[in-house]
């Protein structure tokens, strides 16, 4: 205990230290404003970065800032993910659900303000969890072999069909539909191309944020473009720019699972903390007692998944700071920054360079600290955003989203990707279906895949493997319960009474 | 006003000139370096660590840009087919050479396509294995391998990655093939190996390195010709009766065509960021070192092209596995 005090200690004088909040201030400034122009991520920012962050004479002043960066962003992304029904990253996709749609009944600034107020409560918990947990939680991370992974992500999907309303049908077809696109491109264990028609630029499958932006917000441009009456009134009334004492008081719980759930799922690589977004959703909405407001505005469906992608992003960094190895393509591009710094990422960092971990640590939390005193003001501002005549906003906003799908691979497929995904996203809107699945099969059919093939090849083909292993048998045993509550016949009807008003 | 109207004319005028100037004056303005994988990884770390040090001999900045895909060929075409005037120039490694086999619908010609500047560096390889390998040694792991070549695996980073190729080798090298399990890249292969999900793997210095001097997983060779100071315990395949010799080499081109003074200025560029101090010791922390000066010549990687095409020809063949 006095030794976690000794190096919180060490870490706050390092992150304390005038330079330092700086460029932590920097950091999360510019992390906040990368996420809210949709499209532009942290990926792309951070290695435009690198150069001058190579520079900087202390490494820490340099993680710091790139660590305020990601989570800046992960912040901001769940700005335009409200207000726009944007998502920039996988994680604020879930956010878009609920915050979307009570940013259309004039309740945009408590959305956002829960928002906030669920990213910096997860911020310090999680800032604590790996202060604490951070050796220990890596080594529970190696535990999860190829099975477990399968077996994550089969439970990942069964949630998502759960928590979409409506028809199952249509959910599992998004599902479905999802992991088909995701199939596009390089197969990585025999190097064959599938689904690219032969178009080089497709090898390595469709871009991310191209699709997400194209989905999510080019269609919703297109939906609002349908009727010229309603046009103008995308925003009703805004009624309020704070929580009120009831919102308080239905998303605190919501809060504390959602940093629980993120906690645990970020520090496993590949799509820990989207996975952890989406259940936090799922849970909160199984363990509602109004669970038919969930997809109409209902806050407690920001509070969760925000708190856990925010938990997620700070403790994603535990396998790369204790074991050398990134759990995702910002964090390889962090490395890549330590790397210049000549410190070589691995599990000898947190004794080696101990002020460089804890001082990284200590600045998550004043990170978290600013962006809640950064963005509580700007709510009333972004709020006004809305206001913007649509003949200016949405040229705007397709321009962003282009220039963002383009800078992340000067790829001009991905432009290609964002219109025709814009289309798709219209079509499926008019047809009663739901991106949000769409989406997760996107992101975790191809992990899934590889994950089972690699799985299978170790075991020589034998698919006992994933009820063998206790992990992942527990695992499925979770996929399979969700599965049936979903088909019990008592829960179907209710379902269906709630939703055929739509 | 009057201002913004001078700056027009003088803006014209210099359009006009610059075609006459440029050869002259090469570069005068900033120079893209393609590095053709992802940002952050080892391949683009190189690159960033030399393309700082040869913005200060050329004056100019020189920009890393990631164009990734299809293996680094997508970067290499895009170089190849760029103006010839050396402001678009390429850092690749070994992947150049066993690309030609690999792919063999290649959008540009390995040899005609692109003008050589130099080598870069070599990265050594390590063969390492899982925490519980039973396997001390090189000869301990080849034993292990043949008594249980049913069931043992090595993980890669995907067909064409440096790890797939120096797997290739080794089995050719102990006549026997081994169940590989590719990987989308170096890290989630690593973690694997950390968690004895998988059995070994071979992989740059650059990656291996942290996790061998914390005796996270086991090391059995490298493949450099002497130890390195890194890893000083870690003995070379020559002092364990065999013979494996591989390094991933690092070279940069620009497009085939690019005037003669603008290839020696980039070399000269090349060679005095390879002398550097700071780029030395930036090498050292991944393990490797910089090219002699002689070798961050055209002619040299020329030659290197070409005899490891020769080299990893009957390899690739042998094994049957293409990247298209």
């Amino acid at each position: 205990m006095s030794d976690l005090l000794a190096n919180l200690g060490l870490g706050l004088s390092v992150a304390l230290s005038l330079q330092n909040v700086v460029f932590c201030f920097l950091g999360v400034l510019l992390g906040t404003l990368i996420g809210v122009l949709p499209g532009v991520g942290p990926v792309a920012t951070i290695a435009m970065l690198l150069p001058i962050t190579a520079t900087f004479d202390s490494p820490a002043t340099a993680m710091i800032m790139l660590a305020g960066i990601y989570y800046g962003a992960q912040y901001g992304g769940s700005t335009t993910a409200i207000l726009m029904n944007m998502p920039g990253e996988p994680s604020s996709s879930v956010t878009a659900i609920d915050g979307y749609k009570l940013a259309r009944k004039g309740r945009a600034g408590p959305a956002l303000a829960t928002a906030a107020i669920g990213s910096f409560f997860a911020g310090t918990i999680a800032t604590i969890v790996i202060a604490v947990a951070a050796p220990p939680l890596a080594r529970y991370a190696l535990k999860f072999g190829p099975p477990e992974y399968f077996s994550l992500m089969v439970m990942g999907l069964i949630c998502a069909v759960a928590l979409a309303h409506g028809s199952v049908i249509k959910a599992l077809g998004m599902v479905i539909l999802g992991l088909l696109f995701g199939l596009v491109g390089a197969d990585i264990f025999a190097g064959v191309d599938r689904f690219t028609f032969g178009i080089r630029e497709l090898t390595d499958g469709l871009n991310f944020a191209a699709v997400a932006v194209g989905i999510f917000g080019i269609a919703e441009i297109l939906r609002n473009l349908e009727n010229e009456r309603a046009r103008d009134a995308m925003v009703t009334k805004i009624t309020g720019l704070m929580p009120t004492k009831d919102d308080l008081k239905r998303i605190a719980a919501p809060i504390l699972r959602g940093t629980a759930l993120g906690s645990l799922l970020g520090v496993l690589p590949g799509g820990g903390s989207i996975l952890a977004a989406f259940a936090a959703y799922t849970v909160e909405k199984r363990v509602s007692k109004t669970p038919e407001e969930f997809g109409q505005g209902a806050i407690q469906g920001v509070a969760g998944p925000e708190s856990a992608n925010n938990a997620g992003a700070q403790t994603s960094f535990i396998p790369m700071l204790t074991l050398g190895v990134p759990t995702n393509p910002v964090l390889a591009v962090m490395m890549g920054a330590m790397i210049l710094q000549g410190i070589i990422p691995g599990p000898q960092v947190i004794t080696r360079n101990a002020d460089l971990f804890w001082g990284v640590i200590a600045s998550m939390w004043i990170g978290n600290a600013m962006l809640v005193i950064l963005n509580l003001p700007l709510i009333g501002l972004w709020v006004r955003l809305l206001t913007i005549p649509y003949y200016v906003l949405f040229p705007a906003i397709i321009a962003f989203a282009a220039i963002g799908s383009y800078s992340i691979a000067s790829n001009e497929y991905d432009l290609y990707a964002l219109a025709l995904f814009g289309g798709l996203g219209y079509i499926l809107v008019r047809l009663g279906c739901e991106p949000a699945p769409f989406l997760l099969g996107f992101v975790l059919g191809p992990q899934m895949e590889e994950h089972l093939r690699r799985a299978l090849i170790i075991s020589r083909g034998d698919w006992s493997v994933f009820l063998t292993r206790p992990l992942s048998a527990t695992l499925l045993g979770i996929a399979a319960v969700v599965l049936l509550i979903v088909f019990v016949p008592q829960i179907a009807r209710k379902r269906a009474t709630v939703f055929q008003e739509d | 006003m009057k201002r913004s109207l001078i700056a027009a004319v003088f803006a014209a005028v210099s359009l006009i000139a610059g075609g006459a100037a440029a050869q002259q004056q090469f570069p005068s303005r900033p120079i893209t370096l393609i590095v053709p994988f992802a940002a952050g990884g080892p391949t683009d770390t190189v690159g960033r660590v030399i393309a700082e040090a040869m913005s200060r001999d050329l004056g100019q900045q020189v920009v890393v840009e990631n164009v990734g895909g299809a293996g680094g060929t997508t970067g290499a075409a895009r170089v190849a087919n760029a103006p010839k005037d050396g402001y678009t120039i390429l850092l690749w490694h070994i992947g150049m050479a066993t690309s030609d086999t690999l792919y063999r619908r290649l959008p540009y010609q390995t040899l005609n396509s692109f003008a050589h500047i130099g080598l870069v560096t070599e990265v050594p390889m390590t063969i390492i294995g899982r925490p519980r390998l039973p396997a001390s040694d090189l000869n301990g792991l080849i034993d292990y391998v043949k008594r249980n070549a049913a069931t043992v695996t090595m993980a890669n980073a995907g067909v064409g990655s440096a790890s797939h190729l120096c797997g290739m080798l080794f089995m050719s090298q102990i006549q026997q093939a081994v169940t590989t399990v590719p990987y989308p890249g170096t890290g989630p292969a690593m973690t694997d190996i950390l968690g004895d999900q998988v059995d070994f793997m071979c992989d740059q210095t650059t990656t291996t390195t942290p996790q061998i001097q914390t005796g996270s997983v086991k090391a059995y060779l490298v493949t450099s010709p002497n130890r390195l100071e890194q890893i000083p315990n870690v003995k070379t395949a020559k002092e364990q009766g065999m013979n494996f010799e591989l390094g991933i080499w690092h070279g940069v081109w620009a497009p085939a065509g690019t005037p003669q003074p603008v290839v020696d200025r980039l070399v000269r560029a090349l060679q005095f960021a390879l002398g550097e101090r700071p780029v030395a010791q930036r090498f050292a922390a991944l393990a490797t070192s910089p090219s002699k000066k002689e070798e961050a010549t055209p002619a040299a990687l020329e030659a290197k092209v070409r005899s490891e095409i020769a080299r990893w020809k009957p390899l690739i063949q042998a094994a049957g596995v293409y990247a298209d």
